[in-house]
C-alpha cells in the first residue's frame, strides 16, 4: 500500500481520544499526520508549564484548553483532519456517548481509576470496539520491556510495570514511545480490513 | 491446569483456582486491575468466587498510573 492509498482508507475512518496528555497528544498527532479524517478529542484541563516535558503543546498555549490547543496544532500540521474538540471530564455515559462511532478508541488518561473505568465502561457498554490502552511508561530507558499485546478487542501499549512517583516521572521518549506504539496499533487496526 | 495467563502459558497444581487464589499464588498485589476469564469481564466483587479451569484464557491487567 502506498502513502495515497493508505491515506484514501484512513480518510472516512474515526478515532477517539479519551485524554489530551502524553499519551492522548503525541498519539492524535501522529493519526493526524498520516491523515486519519476524522479525531474526537475530550479532556478537562488546561495545558500547564510542566506538561511540557512529554506532552504536544507549547509555551505560548500555557492556560488555554488542551483539547483546544490540541486542535490548533492539529490544524496546523494537517488542516483536512476534522477534529470534535470536548472540553469534559469523562464519565462512563459520556464515553459512550462520545465515542461510540468511532472504529477505535484510544485509552491516554494519567490516572489508574480512570483507566479502569474507561476499560469497564468498553466491556460492558461497546465490547467490539477495539479499545487500546496505555500502562506503564515512567522514567527513562529501559526500551526493551515496552511491547503491545493483545486481549480480545482489547490491545495493551507500556511496560505494564512503571508506575509514576516522585523519583520516577513521565518524560517525552517513554511517553512517547507509548503514545506511538499506541497510534500504531490504532493504524494497523484501521488498515487491517480497510 | 494449564491456562493462558496474560497471553503467557502457565500450569498450576489445582483443577480449579478463584481469581483470588491465583492473585495470591502469582503475588499480585496491585490495588487496581482488570480481569477478564475467556474474555468476559470478572468485577472485583467477584473475584472470590469466579473460577478459573484447564484451558482458560485469564488476563490480569494491572492498571498502572502515568500518561
Amino acid at each position: 500500500m502506498n502513502f495515497q492509498q493508505i491515506k484514501d482508507k484512513l480518510k472516512n475512518k474515526k478515532v477517539g481520544i479519551a485524554g489530551c496528555g502524553g499519551l492522548g497528544s503525541n498519539c492524535a498527532v501522529a493519526l493526524a499526520r498520516v491523515g486519519v479524517g476524522h479525531l474526537v478529542l475530550a479532556d478537562f484541563d488546561v495545558v500547564e508549564e510542566s506538561n511540557l516535558n512529554r506532552q504536544y503543546y507549547f509555551q505560548q498555549q500555557i492556560g488555554l484548553k488542551k483539547v483546544e490547543a490540541l486542535k490548533e496544532n492539529i490544524r496546523l500540521i494537517n488542516p483536512d483532519v476534522k477534529v470534535e474538540a470536548h472540553d469534559i471530564f469523562l464519565e462512563a455515559a459520556s464515553i459512550v456517548a462520545l465515542f461510540k462511532d468511532c472504529d477505535v478508541i484510544v485509552e491516554a488518561f494519567d490516572k489508574a481509576e480512570m483507566k479502569l473505568m474507561m476499560i469497564e465502561t468498553i466491556c460492558e457498554k461497546l465490547p467490539e470496539k477495539p479499545l487500546v490502552v496505555g500502562l506503564g511508561m515512567a522514567g527513562w530507558g529501559d526500551n526493551e520491556s515496552i511491547h503491545c499485546r493483545n486481549a480480545d478487542h482489547l490491545f495493551i501499549c507500556g511496560d505494564e510495570v512503571k508506575e509514576i512517583s516522585e523519583d520516577l516521572p513521565p518524560l517525552a521518549p517513554r511517553v512517547g514511545i507509548v503514545a506511538h506504539m499506541q497510534a500504531n496499533t490504532v493504524l494497523e487496526i484501521l488498515l487491517k480490513n480497510a | 491446569m494449564n491456562i493462558s495467563l496474560n497471553n503467557r502459558s502457565e500450569s498450576f497444581e489445582q483443577d480449579v483456582l478463584t481469581i483470588s487464589e491465583i492473585l495470591r499464588l502469582k503475588n499480585f498485589t496491585f490495588k487496581m486491575m482488570v480481569v477478564k476469564i475467556n474474555g468476559k469481564l470478572i468485577k472485583k466483587d467477584r473475584y472470590t468466587e469466579a473460577e478459573v479451569r484447564d484451558g482458560d484464557d485469564v488476563q490480569i491487567i494491572h492498571m498502572i498510573s502515568g500518561g
